[in-house]
């Protein structure tokens, strides 16, 4: 008896119709696909994007020089050059970040002690050529200053898990 | 030659005349190949739940244009290796083939170029000559993967010919004639889908087939041929292969529609029906017929090669040559053979 229904079956091309059937229904369903440079997928707070370094609400530069990051990096992406400043505080002279290098492990945000180095939400920094992906301080410091207020909410938030 | 041989009166204005009607057949079905293209990468999208192409132009409408224009603009190369004449004549030949057809397609009552009495068997010689076009192309790129793809068209391509063969016969019988208009009109009472319903389905199934579509587009199979007969094409001579896969889809989907879906007839003969005129309908049919195409596209995997063989040869040809003597036999019985 089934062999009799199989045969009916395959004859009017009852899975075909099936099948088609199937298709023609996810026409209708939402699309699952954005529409990336006008709509954004969500991030999560601790997503390792491009580079900044940060200040304090007074403009001081965070960064005290430690070179935790520098010793830390695992590409060894990261230059630190320090000298004292006039007023005896500790700074940097050089901070130079190779982006072709890193591999945005997150280390270096790990491991400084102030929260001055840190990975934005920012992942759309394609450049055209090699030199422009050799960060200095100034692009840093100029990152933090226009990335600040989703960074510093993206810390507030993964503040109870660190 | 009578001395009343006027130049204009007998050379130049029905030259005219010939050049405006081949035109106003080769820029419609270019218009409308373009429009298929953006239409089946939109229909695919949509069934694997993507969005298509929706950046040039509104809703993306342009896309095709802008690849068009890319490909153009694109360096034609001739492999070395290569039979120069015949490489380059290939796609042209494919081309014309595909677009000659639409001579005989009847648009509407009395809307055709040529409304010769044997237009079906036109129709099916072109689209059996078309195979030529491929095996050029695929011998004359003196390389592996388009040799294979030729040679796999031209046996996909002659078995399913046999099958058309036989659906066109039984559609004949019905008929009584091999001119397209009088097809159309024969199917005034009712359409051919639905007394031959068995017919119908192996016509669209071997159009699949006859045209290099999924499930059957062995030819240019991508995961094992690279691109098949068309892999060493570039630039133009590619568009012209690209056009003329669409064009015969247009072309073999109009032929469906004239044989099985009564043509430019309107589904019931009644007020509102009929009041469209019979060019829409033909072409809302041609519509649904291509949607037809890019629907089993999107739903159903490549065949293996050996499977679509015993497709053709044992379940198609029989199946065909049984319902031709079935339509025959009931024809004979109940006195119905048109005069």
């Amino acid at each position: 008896m089934s062999a009799i229904i199989k045969t009916i079956k395959s004859f009017i091309l009852f899975e075909l119709f099936k099948g088609m059937f199937l298709t023609f229904k996810y026409i209708f369903k939402a699309k699952v696909t954005i529409n990336y440079p006008h709509e954004k997928g969500p991030l999560s707070p601790r997503f390792r994007g491009e580079h900044a370094l940060r200040r304090y609400p007074n403009g001081e530069e965070r960064c005290i020089a430690c070179k935790l990051c520098e010793a830390v990096c695992p590409a060894q992406a990261i230059t630190i050059e320090a000298e004292p400043r006039e007023d005896g505080s500790r700074r940097t002279t050089r901070y130079d970040i190779d982006m072709i290098k890193c591999i945005y492990c997150g280390l270096c945000e790990e491991s400084c002690p102030v929260d001055a180095i840190v990975e934005g939400p920012n992942f759309e920094f394609a450049t055209e050529t090699r030199e422009e992906l050799m960060y200095n301080k100034e692009k840093l410091l100029s990152n933090g200053d226009r990335w600040e207020q989703e960074i510093a909410q993206n810390l507030k938030l993964d503040s109870p898990y660190r | 030659m009578s001395n009343n041989f006027s130049l204009i009166n007998d050379l130049i204005i029905p030259g005219l005349i010939i050049v405006s009607q081949i035109f106003s057949i080769i820029v419609p079905v270019f218009l409308s190949v373009a429009f298929l293209v953006y239409a089946e990468r939109k229909v695919l999208a949509l069934i694997q739940l993507r969005r298509g192409p929706n950046i040039v132009g509104p809703f993306g409408l342009f896309q095709s244009f802008a690849d068009a224009l890319k490909l153009l603009f694109k360096e034609n190369i001739i492999p070395s290796g290569s039979n120069k004449l015949v490489f380059l004549i290939a796609p042209i030949i494919t081309m014309v083939l595909s677009l000659i057809g639409w001579v005989v397609i009847p648009f509407a009552p009395g809307f055709v170029i040529s409304d010769i009495n044997v237009g079906i068997m036109y129709l099916f010689a072109v689209s059996s000559l078309s195979v030529y076009g491929v095996i050029m192309a695929g011998w004359a790129s003196n390389s592996q993967y388009p040799f294979l793809g030729a040679l796999r068209s031209a046996a996909q391509m002659v078995s399913y010919e046999v099958s058309i063969g036989f659906v066109i016969i039984t559609v004949l019988l019905c008929v009584g004639s091999l001119n397209l208009t009088n097809i159309v009109e024969a199917q005034k009472t009712v359409w051919f889908a639905i007394p031959l319903l068995p017919m119908f389905i192996i016509f669209f199934i071997c159009a699949l087939a006859e045209t290099n579509r999924l499930p059957f587009d062995l030819p240019e199979d991508e995961a094992s041929l690279v691109a098949g007969f068309s892999t060493e094409y570039s630039s133009a001579s590619f568009v012209l292969f690209f056009l003329a896969e669409y064009a015969s889809m247009i072309l073999m989907s109009a032929m469906t529609v004239i044989l099985f879906l009564g043509g430019w007839l309107p589904p019931f003969d009644v007020a509102p029906f009929n009041y469209i005129p019979g060019i829409i309908w033909f072409f809302l049919k041609i519509t649904f017929i291509l949607f037809l195409f890019i629907w089993v596209r999107g739903t159903f995997p490549r065949y293996r090669y050996d499977q679509l063989m015993r497709l053709g040869w044992k379940v198609f040809l029989p199946l065909s040559l049984f319902w031709v003597v079935v339509t025959a036999g009931f024809l004979v019985i109940f006195d119905l053979f048109p005069n």
